[in-house]
């Protein structure tokens, strides 16, 4: 489809008639293009052999997407609802397969920028090895909805011999991140507030599969997560949680790019609060630290992980800083805000 | 990171605190009290806790966390007249990030912005005088906020509106100025505090020689100090040292950032703009004589109150708080009956509560349930 740059997302793409059809047949059908999507019917129809013939349980997981600004350095809305939805699949030791997309658009979007983001859907998706099989598109007036949101749902099967949990985190246990934090956070922020950092930011969205592939080989792995929203301290926090063990990490071990640190330094906020969306927290048996450390940084998606703390027997999350003393890491209850004093 | 991990080196900081354990027990004597340093700004307290620099001190060391966070400060009342500004239709409020969680008696600015208001949060109060110009039929108000470190920025933001004849620009003037409240403090006679870490961004502005009573008339030692973990140490080192060898002087740690004069340019735009106020509300400690500022008469064109005719709201504190006793050393932050209970940083009752640079805020965030 040649959109120009007049082009933009009217009513009429939402009401069911041609104008739908044209976007859907032109645009969906063709970057997403597929043997079960383009059977074109209401249903993706999947022969279960094909899952089972990958595992015994089906891991499904849901997320939507309402980021602004819609384009980061690093990716955009579209990669970022294909890399979630995957990851969040994929932390389950699940290889993840399937993805339905659900687009509400806001009347007015320049239909160019729909295409780049549909294509980065669809070249992250090829990437990944998952097909989009399944849509929805609905059109909002100008004002009920901020450019576009995407809803991404997943599936995949998670193999027999993986049973991945934050209830078999252990006292003693190690705590390993795959790279360094808050890249995704501190960008966003960057652009959202117009801060003007010229700093090196980049978001690191990415899909994480690869890299999470080799650690279904090794024994002592006991949880994973990726670190989005609230960063690497929700993940701790919830591990805690569902472990009721403690969570003790060493300020000095944790892997942070110097422009995050810059940006954090500034407005007094924290890099493990930041989001981030292809990092994973990764919980193993003190037999499996090196060996999931040398798989990660085998990949070059986890060149930078680091070992960063301990499961303790004290039901509390705490950080270790370089001056030896300890804090409790808080979780915040709201979206930081920077200070001024 | 360059200017940074310079300041935070482990060795360095074994050595002062090698040092500073020394002349402690040379200066401590068996079952005297601990000595009581002050630290002023809510900056140094974040930091204090942040790098567990008083779990790395001496017991015969005690931190009491001084009035110098300007948000904990606020009286409630200031933020309902903010709200009733912010509220009106026609004004977009600017504001800094950490005063849109302090509560009022009709919540906060979040609350505020939740209910449909147009509150914006800025890094720059300049940038409130873009969104003025943007926006003509809008009424534009900057909530000026804060001690000297934040006034220069706020005094050049009404210089500009005046040069650039803006008619839809205002601000809401609480800003504060930090020495009458020192000397507020220790005029109490109860107060018993041995030696001041001072505000290093304050006295950027003001320089060192405004402190010059607190030596001469309170015979009490002082350190101007920057806000990484080795100049609070290298200060407390300077501090103890005064306090081991019987002196009361004003001494700068912060020498890199802070002169005697302090930034005479600052200051030459804050007489311009700003002139002291008989008194000023402070919550948690009452009302200061000549603590707070207002515009000069040339400036008072911009005032947000004059030009939306606010009320004046007053608002009690919860009588049980015990903030008042926090900000002189009377009192922990978890000697407080409402600490941690009624009053926590998601429902703040008490100033110091309310901010995260508040000695309430940092004790509950980083202390809470540790031995």
């Amino acid at each position: 489809m040649a959109f120009t740059e007049k082009d933009v997302v009217t009513m009429a793409h939402g009401s069911g008639g041609q104008a739908m059809q044209q976007l859907i047949e032109q645009l969906f059908l063709q970057a997403f293009a597929n043997p079960a999507l383009n059977e074109r019917e209401d249903q993706a129809r999947i022969p279960l052999s094909l899952l089972t013939s990958v595992g015994d349980r089906l891991a499904f997981s849901t997320d939507s997407y309402v980021i602004d600004p819609i384009f980061f350095p690093g990716g955009n809305i579209g990669k970022l609802a294909v890399c979630g939805t995957v990851n969040d699949v994929a932390v389950s030791g699940a290889v993840p397969q399937y993805l339905s997309c659900g687009f509400i658009l806001e009347e007015g979007l320049p239909l160019l920028q729909l295409e780049q983001i549909v294509k980065s859907m669809a070249d992250t998706a090829a990437a990944a090895g998952v097909e989009i099989v399944t849509g929805d598109t609905k059109v909002v007036q100008r004002g009920a909805a901020d450019k576009v949101f995407i809803n991404t749902a997943g599936i995949g099967a998670i193999p027999g011999t993986i049973n991945w949990g934050a209830q078999h985190i252990r006292p003693g246990d190690r705590i390993l991140v795959s790279g360094t934090l808050g890249d995704h956070g501190a960008t966003i922020l960057n652009l959202r507030e117009n801060l003007g950092l010229e700093a090196e930011l980049t978001s690191d969205c990415a899909v994480l599969t690869p890299l999470i592939a080799p650690l279904r080989e090794i024994d002592g792995v006991r949880a994973l997560r990726d670190a989005t929203r609230g960063g690497v301290t929700a993940i701790l926090h919830e591990f805690a949680a569902a472990s009721g063990c403690g969570m003790s990490i060493n300020e000095g071990d944790l892997p942070v790019n110097p422009a995050v640190r810059g940006v954090c330094e500034l407005l007094g906020l924290e890099p493990l609060n930041f989001a981030n969306e292809g990092k994973l927290v990764i919980v193993v048996a003190p037999e499996a630290e090196q060996a999931t450390l040398a798989a990660l940084r085998a990949h070059p998606l986890g060149k930078d992980a680091a070992v960063i703390g301990t499961v303790t027997d004290t039901a509390r999350v705490q950080l270790k800083g370089i001056f030896g003393a300890s804090r409790l890491l808080d979780l915040p209850h709201s979206e930081p805000l920077p200070r001024i004093c | 990171m360059q200017y940074v991990d310079e300041f935070r080196d482990p060795e360095l900081a074994k050595t002062l605190l090698s040092h500073i354990r020394h002349k402690v027990s040379a200066i401590a004597k068996a079952g005297e009290r601990p000595l009581q340093l002050m630290e002023v700004c809510g900056g140094h307290t974040h930091a204090i806790y942040k790098f567990g620099i008083d779990q790395l001190l001496p017991p015969e060391i005690e931190f009491v966390h001084g009035p110098g966070c300007p948000v904990c400060v606020l009286p409630m009342g200031r933020i309902d007249g903010c709200i009733e500004i912010a509220e009106r239709p026609e004004v977009i409020f600017c504001t800094y990030g950490d005063a849109m969680r302090v509560p009022g008696r009709n919540g906060s600015l979040l609350d505020a912005k939740r209910r449909g208001a147009d509150v914006r949060i800025v890094y720059s109060p300049l940038d409130t005088l873009t969104f003025a110009e943007q926006n003509p039929d809008k009424q534009v108000v900057f909530f000026g906020l804060g001690f000297e470190t934040t006034m220069p920025s706020t005094a050049l933001t009404l210089q500009q509106a005046k040069r650039r004849g803006l008619t839809n620009f205002s601000i809401f003037c609480q800003h504060i100025t930090i020495i009458p409240t020192l000397r507020s403090l220790l005029e109490q006679p109860d107060v018993r505090i041995d030696g001041f870490l001072a505000p290093g961004h304050v006295s950027m502005v003001i320089g060192t020689t405004p402190y010059g009573f607190i030596a001469e008339d309170f015979h009490k030692p002082l350190v101007v100090t920057g806000f990484e973990p080795l100049d609070i140490l290298q200060a407390l080192a300077m501090l103890v040292d005064q306090i081991h060898d019987g002196r009361c002087e004003v001494e700068n740690q912060y020498k890199r950032i802070v002169s005697q004069q302090g930034n005479a340019l600052a200051r030459k735009a804050l007489d311009e703009v700003f002139e002291l106020k008989e008194s000023s509300e402070w919550r948690g400690l009452g009302s200061i004589a000549g603590s707070g500022v207002q515009l000069t008469p040339a400036y008072r064109e911009f005032d947000a109150e004059l030009r939306f005719n606010t009320q004046e709201h007053q608002v009690a504190d919860d009588p049980q708080a015990r903030c008042g006793d926090v900000l002189t050393g009377r009192c922990k932050p978890n000697d407080c009956p409402l600490f941690g209970t009624r009053c926590t940083p998601q429902n703040a009752f008490g100033a110091l509560m309310v901010s995260s640079e508040g000695a309430c805020a940092a004790y509950y965030q980083y202390r809470r349930g540790l031995a």
